[in-house]
């Protein structure tokens, strides 16, 4: 544990919300401009990596405990096929967005955000379940 | 087979989800795999992979009858149209793969319970069943698609998702196993996947039949000619090809027995499947097979090792060991077939595909449930296991005798179908090859019988220990397989032959 570090404790307190809004703004801007679920997630993964490095994994652990990046894990790929059925299931094909509103230019905006949204979700889950794996050798199960 | 596609379409809704075949195949699995997380439980997950699974095989089933009965099938992720949105296409090809695949792995799961409960931690086993089907998921993916890229996503599927299932292996050396594996599958992965950048570079296209029609107006650019050893090598890692067959032993013999099925019938035979479709279908146009000495290079390397697959096998002591040489020496006989290029050798190796599938398949379970009784696959150990263990001896004699090649077993009609497509080519000299390599297998399958049933078992052993009946089932239907399609070759060569046409022929799947 980093007690003395009093420098890096200060600044990562002050640069860990901005990383996670910049994550979100990634993620949810991605269909303007560069960015999207994969890189969003990672950048969303990082700031608990950082919080975990700084303030130890058995912090992390008590906001996110593994059973909850497992199960997040599960929920965002299930986020992204789900969708994918859900366009079969509206008369379409598998990953049509054009069927998932009336007009078809809506459909295709919901599809991706929601299809980009189980990417972060899944990326942020695993990244910090990596990190938690490897850094608490008992975060396994 | 058409039986399953016209009873398909007696049931409720049918009209509504058979055009969503192709998808469903690949889609069902893989979100049904992150279900065991929510699970937990070893035998729910058990119970769920294996409806799973059985509900894949029936898909594939109804797939390839519509095949037969009908012909191309095109599915359009997305509803985008094809050079733009990566579609899926099957062909006798690819239905005859899914089969395999879904088949092993259903007929697998049955006989996995026991044998993953003793030999994978109790916590884990639900992380076994996720990893199993999502492998089972990439293999399919790869199978289906008609798009070199999405065919890399896949293989990574399958891929990663197999080297976790070779490190749940009780033994400590299946870590390090699976380590080289992954090690190997990622070069080859990393091959493959610079090929299809090296071809996207001279087309702009990833779609495998817009590459077909794309890639002759620049064959004689040496970008092509790269990507094209590119992806030989890339695949040829994955489908084991001697001398690219280092990685395959120990991730066999070390792997959970359940596993060494499940890969050893299926895996090397779906990459197989990809070298076929890219060498056929996407460079099918251009004349890179005629003008290079790639069918040269693989007759030799496929007999290479055909001959030191088989030669080592005869050399180990561990027996799961020996039959994962002898894999090696199986692929062999395939990579054969594809170097003749020929629709005789052609067909020959495709059937090969299925008949290896199910008699390494038996032996594999066989050797496993030996592994479950008595707790070592050692030769030593084995002394007089015939009598402690008459019907799993007897379905390894049957898969034995169908490795070299008997006749009433499959292993003769693929062996015979190749030599005779050697024949026809004027090729005597394989047709040796062939023949000599047969009377390998015959030492180290010896080997085992003598051991198994002219030795006396261990004092103090206990006379009849058979395995469970979970484990007998499997293993007896993959033995009778064995037999029937050995008696009966006319329906799985009839298969085979119009995958072959459809991977070479001008109407081919692939090209439009």
């Amino acid at each position: 544990m980093m007690h003395r570090k009093v420098v890096l404790r200060v600044v990562s307190k002050f640069l860990i919300p901005p990383i996670l809004l910049f994550a979100l703004y990634v993620q949810f801007h991605g269909d303007f401009g560069p960015g999207g679920g994969f890189q969003a997630g990672v950048i969303f993964g990082s700031g608990f990596i950082l919080y975990a490095i700084l303030f130890g994994v058995e912090t992390v652990k008590r906001v996110l405990p593994p059973w909850s990046t497992r199960l997040l894990l599960v929920v965002g790929v299930l986020t992204y096929g789900l969708t994918g059925v859900a366009g079969l299931i509206l008369g379409g094909n598998y990953l049509d967005y054009n069927v998932l509103a009336h007009d078809p230019l809506h459909g295709q905006h919901y599809g991706i955000l929601i299809v980009e949204l189980g990417v972060g979700i899944t990326v942020a889950a695993s990244m910090i379940t990596i990190f938690n794996v490897f850094a608490g050798q008992s975060g396994g199960d | 087979m058409t039986i399953f596609y016209t009873y398909f379409l007696s049931l409720p809704f049918a009209a509504a989800i058979e055009p969503h075949l192709p998808i469903l195949q690949v889609v069902v699995p893989l979100l049904c795999a992150p279900i065991c997380v929510l699970l937990r439980d070893a035998k729910l997950s058990w119970l769920w992979a294996t409806i799973v699974t059985w509900i894949t095989f029936f898909i594939a089933l109804v797939l390839l009858g519509k095949v037969l009965a009908s012909g191309l099938i095109i599915y359009e992720l997305g509803s985008w149209p094809a050079p733009w949105g990566i579609e899926y296409r099957i062909d006798a090809a690819n239905a005859l793969v899914l089969v395999i695949v879904t088949a092993i792995a259903a007929i697998t799961l049955p006989y996995a319970k026991v044998s993953v409960e003793k030999e994978v931690a109790r916590p884990r086993i639900y992380l076994f069943y996720l990893m199993y089907m999502l492998c089972m998921t990439g293999l399919l993916g790869i199978t289906t698609t008609a798009d070199a890229f999405n065919l890399f996503v896949f293989l990574e599927i399958s891929s990663l998702s197999s080297y976790v299932l070779i490190s749940l292996g009780g033994n400590r050396r299946a870590l390090t196993a699976s380590y080289r594996y992954l090690i190997m599958g990622t070069l080859g992965a990393t091959f493959y996947i610079i090929g299809v950048g090296m071809m996207y570079m001279m087309t702009g296209s990833l779609n495998m039949a817009d590459l077909a029609t794309l890639l002759p107006a620049v064959d004689h650019t040496r970008t092509v000619l790269a990507a094209f050893a590119f992806v030989v090598i890339g695949l040829g890692l994955k489908l084991a090809m001697f001398p690219l067959h280092t990685w395959l032993p120990n991730a066999y013999a070390f792997a959970p027995s359940a596993v060494t099925v499940f890969l050893a019938s299926t895996a090397t035979k779906v990459a197989i499947y990809a070298l076929l479709r890219l060498v056929f279908t996407v460079f099918g146009g251009t004349d890179l097979f005629a003008s290079t000495d790639i069918s040269l290079m693989l007759i030799i390397v496929a007999l290479i090792g055909m001959f030191a697959g088989a030669f080592v096998a005869i050399f180990q002591t561990d027996v799961k060991r020996m039959l994962a040489y002898s894999s090696v020496s199986q692929v062999g006989y395939m990579v054969l077939g594809i170097g003749m290029a020929t629709a005789a050798g052609l067909t020959g190796g495709i059937v090969h595909l299925f008949n290896h599938a199910v008699m390494k398949g038996a032996a594999f379970m066989a050797v496993g449930a030996m592994f479950y009784v008595i707790g070592s696959v050692r030769l030593n150990d084995l002394a007089g296991i015939g009598k402690r263990m008459p019907v799993t001896t007897a379905v390894f004699l049957v898969a034995g005798l169908s490795l070299i090649g008997t006749p009433l077993t499959v292993g003769f009609i693929s062996k015979w179908q190749l030599v005779q497509a050697s024949l026809a080519l004027g090729w005597w000299y394989v047709a040796a090859g062939i023949l000599l390599s047969s009377l390998l297998a015959i030492v180290y399958v010896w080997r085992v019988v003598e051991v198994a049933y002219l030795k006396a078992p261990p004092e103090g052993a206990a006379r009849r220990s058979e395995a469970p009946l979970s484990m007998l089932v499997p293993m007896i239907v993959l033995a009778a397989a064995t037999v029937w399609f050995g008696i009966d070759g006319d329906t799985t060569l009839r298969i085979a032959g119009e995958a072959a046409n459809a991977l070479m022929g001008p109407a081919s799947g692939g090209k439009p």
